[in-house]
């Protein structure tokens, strides 16, 4: 066996899991079609990640927080509103404040380049791993005691188990013959980082617009990161603009009271779409992230949710190996998919649901929604297991995600 | 007596072999409650030998005998925690199917088709004897547990796990698992020869055996899994003696 785990994809949960795997003991082999140069680029890039609670103290346990604590910033409240294009917001009092919870803020916002630079560093640092950057698996084998890659070059890779961490259009997974099953939104996501005069005080807004979401999400100092849906063609045409304009069309839906704003990175575009995998293993294979499960970056638990199959996967087969089991045998691949395909299809169906509950100007849908929204907000037990669900707290946790 | 496996058998035993180790097969409540017995038995093995399961190979240097091998779905993690170990079933159609799993797990495992009276009589000697589902099936248990002790090493663990004897037992183990949900084929167990966990100590005892600890293995309906019980042992439940 040239390693215990092939995983193929080097973005953020891939990587995650060969540290995961290299704590237990076991050797991980990453193979990322994209080049380090690419992964490593240092400047800022516009694109943040909100981390949950418990995908923080997952990056603890991997060692991870301490290089990132000083970038991070930590969300302590979160505002939800409904709002039209150019109006006063309207600000129902559904406010999740992380002081009604003992576990801490809520969440972290953390740069793309900080999280992609400290997982490089730490597979670097860790013996057990080999990162083959730059290689594309063209085929894979599975059988009753192993599986094997082959990349592009030809050369062919052995390993126990396979592990699918390549995004929604997952290669392994298509390989597998796992189907898949979802439907696009139509929509497209503009995401941008700006900096604005005025303090965000570690606020989080989520403020349903008819065409789409648009969320505010503190970063450090006086900058916040967009995500802003619109239906695609004025996604298409808003992307077109030049920056000035491009800020003339967010200033309306921001609103003023971050006072001035401007571009502060690169501006992103993403097709919004949900995507799910019918299964998420097949013999000696397993799939985590995107590649299980592409939903709706609604409530930002895209991310969450991915290292929340990694903690899993990592869990499961850890115990497996301390028990003598064969950790990537049916049985043991079986526990994984029973505990988090339920789990991330929910949150799949919910995001979805809550897309299509806020995207759109239907009168009886806005007041249905406001008084939703109003009840929650004067509910202090459903809004504590809202922050808790925010946090990433709640269900039974992998060893990873506990203190 | 030493098995070898007839090449042109292979197709069927390995056919056999898949069916033992499918987790959805004929043998799904062994699969799962397999996980919360190995849990037991690694803590055990690991607490009385002083041996760290978060290193690799821990039982590294350490002699095991499972009792009622089957397919080998203890004797295979053993194998992979480094023991080195002997499977012993009395059925011989278990014997090629286990050295057939093993071969293609890549793992060196001495399975052999007899019993444990004659291992024992054999003279071999081992730290520690697996007897899991077993007890409940033998016609003299205390015979039986007698030549489980022989084959212990002085000082030497016995695991041994079994069915309480109580209606709760009854309706669980039979009806619920023979009857109801036809985990086991009907008639797997007799009743009457289920022994409660004061019995079994008392057998033990009069083996040569020092009963060291017992928990229960419980089944959770809601999460569909079994754990282990300190208190609950009102069913299925386990137990280890050291040789004395």
């Amino acid at each position: 066996m040239d390693s215990d785990l092939i995983i193929i994809g080097g973005g953020l949960n891939g990587p995650a899991l060969a540290l995961a795997a290299a704590q237990a003991g076991l050797s991980a082999l990453v193979i990322d079609a994209l080049p380090v140069s690419t992964r490593e680029a240092g400047d800022f890039d516009g694109r943040g990640y909100a981390l949950a609670l418990s995908s923080k103290r997952m990056l603890e346990g991997l060692g991870l927080w301490q290089g990132l604590a000083e970038n991070a910033q930590a969300m302590k409240e979160i505002k939800v509103s409904d709002g039209r294009v150019g109006e006063a917001e309207v600000f129902l009092g559904l406010h999740f404040d992380s002081a009604e919870i003992e576990e801490g803020p809520m969440g972290y916002m953390v740069e793309d380049r900080y999280l992609r630079r400290a997982l490089l560093a730490a597979m670097d640092a860790e013996s057990r791993i080999t990162h083959r950057a730059g290689e594309t698996v063209i085929a894979q084998e599975t059988g009753p005691s192993g599986a094997s890659v082959t990349l592009a070059s030809g050369e062919v890779l052995t390993c126990r188990l396979i592990v699918g961490a390549d995004g929604r259009q997952s290669g392994t997974c298509a390989r597998a013959g796992i189907k898949r099953t979802g439907w696009g939104y139509g929509q497209t996501a503009l995401v941008c980082a700006i900096a604005h005069e005025l303090p965000h005080g570690g606020v989080a807004h989520q403020l349903f617009l008819p065409p789409g979401p648009l969320a505010i999400l503190p970063l450090t100092g006086n900058r916040s990161s967009i995500v802003w849906s619109e239906t695609d063609a004025q996604a298409r045409a808003i992307n077109a603009l030049s920056d000035e304009k491009y800020l003339e069309i967010l200033r309306p839906r921001f609103g003023d009271f971050l006072g001035e704003i401007s571009l502060a990175g690169g501006r992103y575009t993403y097709p919004l779409n949900l995507t799910l995998a019918n299964a998420f293993v097949a013999e000696r294979v397993a799939l985590v992230g995107d590649a299980a499960h592409g939903m709706h970056p609604i409530a930002g638990q895209g991310l969450n949710a991915g290292l929340r199959d990694v903690a899993a996967l990592a869990h499961v087969i850890s115990h497996a190996v301390r028990r003598g089991e064969d950790f990537a045998s049916p049985q043991v691949l079986g526990r994984y998919q029973s505990w988090r395909r339920w789990d991330t299809a929910s949150l799949a169906a919910a995001t979805d649901v809550f897309n299509r509950l806020f995207s759109n100007d239907n009168p009886l849908l806005r007041v249905g929604r406001d008084i939703g929204m109003a009840l929650v907000g004067k509910a202090p037990g459903l809004r504590r297991s809202f922050i808790r669900e925010a946090a990433g707290l709640t269900g039974e946790l992998p060893d990873l995600m506990r203190l | 007596m030493t098995v070898t496996v007839d090449p042109a058998e292979v197709a069927k035993f390995e056919a056999m072999s898949a069916e033992w180790w499918d987790p959805n097969g004929k043998f799904k409540p062994l699969h799962m409650l397999n996980p919360c017995r190995l849990d037991y038995i690694t803590t055990q093995i690991a607490g009385e030998y002083d041996r760290d399961l978060t290193q690799p190979e821990p039982f590294k240097g350490l002699s095991i005998v499972d009792i009622g091998c089957g397919g080998g779905l203890l004797c295979e993690p053993m194998a992979r925690l480094g023991a080195t170990v002997v499977g012993v079933d009395a059925a011989e159609r278990n014997i090629p199917v286990a050295m057939t799993h093993a071969e293609q797990s890549g793992l060196q495992i001495d399975y052999r088709n007899t019993t444990a009276e004659a291992v024992a009589a054999g003279g071999e000697r081992f730290d520690v004897v697996l007897n899991m589902e077993v007890v409940e099936h033998v016609a003299d248990p205390l015979a039986y547990l007698t030549a489980c002790r022989e084959l212990l090493k002085p000082g030497g663990l016995h695991i041994c796990s079994t069915i309480n004897r109580n209606p709760k037992s009854f309706a669980m183990a039979i009806v619920g698992a023979e009857y109801v949900m036809r985990w086991l084929p009907k008639g797997t167990h007799e009743w009457n020869k289920f022994i409660t966990p004061d019995e079994l100590y008392d057998l033990m005892r009069q083996a040569g055996l020092d009963p060291v600890d017992r928990k229960g293995f419980v089944f959770n309906p809601i999460s569909w899994k079994w754990s282990l019980s300190d208190k609950d042992l009102s069913v299925n439940y386990v137990t280890a003696a050291l040789n004395r």
